[in-house]
């Protein structure tokens, strides 16, 4: 069993939903990256996804694009990545790793060299933003052939035969976009989310995370009522803007403990 | 290469070969599709064509002429040189061919505001333009560093209601305006229409750009076959996303005999890494919704690039272009900046007419192409827009302040 299923079983044994926090890595210190992870493990995390810096993230809102300029000027690149991976499961061989990122970082190194690096260096899932399932089937095979998860998001304005043709292709979990926008984008509508959360579920099995859009322990509580994780990415990245460095681990586990325990309350 | 390859490319995903595509987020792949039908049910609709044909003859002023440049043929001592005037276009260059044309659907789509990113300014005034006369809010997307060189069109644009937004993040250049432009989109997709401006982008842009661009090639195939009772021998247009460049080639690609001459910018020279010419110095991979020619380092980020012409300032090119490159159908080349320079200035002087400095390229690598060709052949070079705007660029080179 992968360690992402096995993580969401666990999880519902429980009657907890998963906390996925983002960081990007290599921002603000390359060398401060594992740390960084090792805090949010500590700080309730289930799953931890790990951005890919990349000079042109169009998918991205301002707070991430930063995170990215700051970890490219550090010299991070894919390669560097997969080395914080390989450190981090030294540490921690349970808590499953997504990288999220766009495709030609991955297109450069090679899809299957890419695909066994990965493997080799621990990484769970791969979530490339621009790559989707009509472009991204034969890379989404050499994913699974390294046992894998291609995670792909859906999005609010995504027509019910999309969703299907995603749903055929994802493996882990599904990554809904709760609203239309950038990461970082204001406001969020859980009972819009819900309805679509109902027909997703209609095409798969797969666990629902929802990301975009939650920015405190009140909004990541109310997501936990309507889905099966939670994703947390720019309010996250957005304390590397105003925390020295040295200090960055205890306030990621101060804010993302808060919305963990704010989870766990209304479950 | 298939017998026919006018109406063969690209497929049903936007696939030129094993370029293009529509590689973007989940999040904008329901306003593409959008997009997409409205283009296949308008390309064939009598009353739209007859709309667009209408609006290109009394608002833009096509046909655009074709002009024998006779002095500077007999200066370079070959073939016969004929400039396609789409300097002579209602704002000063080919980019308004394409903005009426998604105007008109955007006004179909029933959407209330545009919003487009622009390098040299050229495009992002052929919206504004648009957006006035149609009465559609406009908001343009710039680098802030193409803001400080082309303040004279960021002032036209503003002057026509448009209110431009600078682009800080990335290189500051075309290719962040191109990235801020597509975060808008997606998040204002329900009101918001976006004009690209070059035969680059996600499927259905690279294909529908071209269709609206093709009336250069259309009337210059007729124009030079009225002049001189034949087809041309050699085509030149300058090339950064390439829209100018697969406007001219497309109606051609068909007549076999007649050569094809993509010129991109070779900057500082193409020795020095400084330079924006990804078919002749970069690789594939993917940037902006699609598969092409890129420059990029060894870890597949994107790099900055370095034009005196802010339009050529980008470093991807449209994938028809990477299509025709692969397959031996058009040649790429490029040209220093102190190439096209000597190109802005001849024509100047010899022809009056001051060219745009991304056509300049077009001029400089005809300069090359032209003396070792018979007197009895003919070159048709795009003249792709008119050089007001680059007065203060040229001036300042000479230390002359306008």
């Amino acid at each position: 069993m992968s360690r992402i299923m096995a993580c969401f079983d666990r999880l519902k044994q429980q009657h907890r939903k998963a906390l996925i926090p983002f960081i990007t890595a290599g921002d603000p210190q390359a060398d401060l990256t594992v740390d960084l992870m090792h805090a949010l493990v500590r700080a309730g995390a289930n799953i931890i996804e790990l951005g890919v810096p990349f000079s042109d993230p169009m998918a991205d809102g301002p707070v991430i694009q930063r995170a990215s300029e700051r970890a490219l000027d550090n010299h991070v690149s894919l390669t560097t990545v997969l080395q914080m991976v390989t450190l981090f499961r030294q540490q921690d061989a349970n808590t499953p790793v997504v990288l999220m990122g766009y495709v030609n970082p991955i297109e450069a190194m090679g899809y299957d060299t890419f695909a066994k690096a990965a493997q080799a260096a621990g990484v769970d899932g791969v979530l490339t933003v621009d790559l989707p399932p009509e472009e991204g089937a034969e890379f989404n095979q050499l994913l699974k052939a390294q046992g894998l998860d291609s995670i792909f998001l859906i999005a609010p304005t995504t027509t019910e035969p999309r969703i299907q043709t995603i749903c055929q292709q994802a493996g882990g979990f599904i990554y809904y976009v709760s609203l239309k926008g950038v990461t970082g984008s204001q406001a969020l509508d859980v009972d819009a989310v819900a309805d679509k959360l109902t027909t997703v579920r209609a095409h798969t099995d797969l666990p629902i995370g929802v990301g975009f859009g939650i920015r405190d322990a009140a909004s990541a509580a109310a997501v936990a009522q309507v889905a099966d994780a939670v994703v947390v990415g720019s309010t996250l990245v957005s304390l590397s803007e105003t925390v020295p460095p040295q200090q960055l681990a205890a306030a990621l586990e101060t804010l993302l403990g808060g919305m963990r325990q704010a989870m766990d309350m209304t479950k | 290469m298939s017998e026919k390859i006018i109406g063969s490319m690209p497929d049903a995903r936007g696939h030129f070969g094993p370029y293009g595509g529509m590689f973007v987020s989940e999040t904008l792949m329901e306003a593409l599709d959008e997009l997409r039908q409205a283009y296949e049910q308008y390309q064939n609709d009598a009353t739209f064509k007859a709309e667009l044909d209408a609006d290109l003859q009394h608002f833009v002023g096509r046909p655009s002429p074709l002009y024998h440049a006779e002095r500077w043929s007999q200066t370079l001592g070959g073939a016969q040189i004929f400039l396609k005037r789409e300097d002579l276009n209602h704002t000063g260059a080919h980019k308004v061919n394409n903005t009426i044309g998604q105007a008109l659907l955007a006004k179909r789509l029933g959407k209330t505001r545009i919003i487009a990113e622009t390098g040299a300014g050229q495009h992002g005034v052929a919206s504004a333009t648009v957006a006035a006369r149609l009465g559609l809010e406009c908001v343009v997307y710039m680098g802030e560093e193409d803001i400080q060189r082309q303040a004279i069109n960021v002032f036209r644009m503003r002057l026509l209601g448009a209110e431009v937004r600078s682009v800080t993040s990335g290189t500051k250049t075309l290719k962040d305006a191109l990235n801020e432009a597509m975060r808008d989109w997606v998040t204002n997709v329900d009101n918001t229409f976006y004009i690209i401006g070059t035969v680059a982008g996600p499927h259905p842009y690279p294909a529908m750009v071209r269709d609206f661009q093709a009336i250069i090639g259309r009337e210059a195939r007729q124009q030079i076959q009225a002049q001189t009772g034949r087809l041309p021998d050699a085509l030149v247009a300058c090339v950064g996303g390439g829209s100018n460049a697969i406007g001219l080639f497309y109606p051609f690609l068909d007549d076999k005999a007649v050569k094809m001459y993509g010129v991109e910018a070779a900057g500082h020279g193409l020795e020095t890494g400084q330079h924006a010419a990804p078919l002749c110095a970069g690789k594939p991979g993917v940037l902006h919704g699609n598969r092409t020619y890129l420059m990029e380092d060894e870890h597949g980020l994107i790099q900055g690039t370095h034009s005196i012409s802010a339009g050529l300032d980008y470093p991807g090119v449209g994938p028809e272009h990477a299509w025709l490159k692969d397959s031996g159908r058009a040649q790429y080349v490029a040209v220093t900046d102190t190439e096209a320079l000597q190109g802005f200035h001849e024509l100047t002087r010899l022809e009056g007419i001051i060219p745009a400095l991304e056509t300049s390229h077009a001029l400089a690598y005809c300069r090359k192409l032209a003396p070792d060709m018979p007197k009895d052949h003919s070159i048709i070079v795009n003249l792709s827009g008119r050089g007001d705007k680059d007065i203060h660029t040229v001036a300042a080179l000479e230390g002359i302040t306008v």
